[in-house]
């Protein structure tokens, strides 16, 4: 597993491109490499953005699914409603809004933890189809 | 003229009456901030019409650069100047559209002779329609005094 701390903006780019190349290395075809490293260049700004600094954790998954995980752990506000924030088009930052619902159409498993000013934890996984 | 080291990360090119930015390197958030902003005042510089802009070393464009790509294309057309985004990876463009997301109206093309093309057609439409004005205020004038 590789961890990557995000304190700075530039570290969202270091998590994408560590998450690309791991990706790669799994076997993952050009497409789904892009669609993973996008779905965690949003999820690493969120983390950034909302709670000012926080964790992604990448590891290789091996069962039940061949695939890769991104766990992004932050100690920021959390988010109050998990069903609005994964609404098309809902942001309470005013960027864009498709940072969530985005990634999720991005991966093929998504999981969002949350608790108000404890932090929150957002899983996503995708598999390597057989 | 003032430039900072920052600056000149991504090299900005005049290419006759247009600007070439050929991005080579992942771009960070402040960077694409930055580089929006030295083509606009290139653009106001050098009153160049058009940019070209190749993105073809872009392995991703998220829901950040795809508006700021945007939105300097929106900025650009208030300074007269067209924006042509030119050599969009495919799956890049499977990517983008599945975030939901879209390039707005931002004009495309394959690559950068297709860019290089597109920008001359699209100058030579708007200066037409200026001659057309023009000739029609000149018919008018003359009109007038052939008029004795």
């Amino acid at each position: 597993m590789i961890v990557i701390p995000i304190k700075e903006e530039v570290d969202i780019v270091r998590v994408r491109t560590a998450v690309r190349s791991m990706a790669r290395e799994i076997g993952f075809g050009l497409v789904d490499q892009t669609r993973i490293s996008t779905a965690v260049s949003e999820l690493a700004r969120n983390a950034f953005l909302y709670a000012g600094e926080g964790e992604a954790h990448i590891e290789e998954l091996t069962n039940p699914h061949k695939g890769i995980r991104i766990t992004f752990i932050d100690h920021g506000p959390g988010i109050e409603d998990i069903e609005l924030a994964m609404k098309d088009g809902w942001s309470s930052s005013g960027n864009m809004g498709k940072g969530l619902p985005g990634s999720k159409r991005l991966s093929d498993h998504m999981e969002i933890s949350s608790e108000p000013a404890q932090g929150t934890t957002v899983i996503i996984e995708k598999w390597l189809s057989v | 003229m003032r430039r900072t080291t920052r600056d000149s990360i991504i090299p900005i090119l005049k290419l006759g009456e247009f600007l070439l930015v050929s991005i080579q390197i992942d771009l960070h958030d402040r960077m694409a901030e930055q580089l929006q902003q030295d083509i606009l005042e290139r653009v106001s510089q050098t009153q160049a019409r058009g940019v070209l802009i190749d993105i073809s070393a872009l392995e991703m464009v998220d829901s950040f650069i795809s508006r700021i790509l945007a939105d300097t294309a929106r900025m650009a057309a208030t300074l007269d100047a067209e924006i042509v985004i030119v050599g969009m990876h495919p799956a890049v463009a499977i990517t983008l559209v599945e975030l939901g997301l879209s390039l707005g109206d931002v004009k495309t093309a394959l690559n950068l002779d297709e860019g290089y093309t597109l920008l001359e057609e699209l100058l030579k439409e708007r200066e037409m329609g200026a001659r057309t004005r023009q000739e029609e205020e000149s018919t008018e004038e003359s009109n007038d005094s052939d008029s004795d």
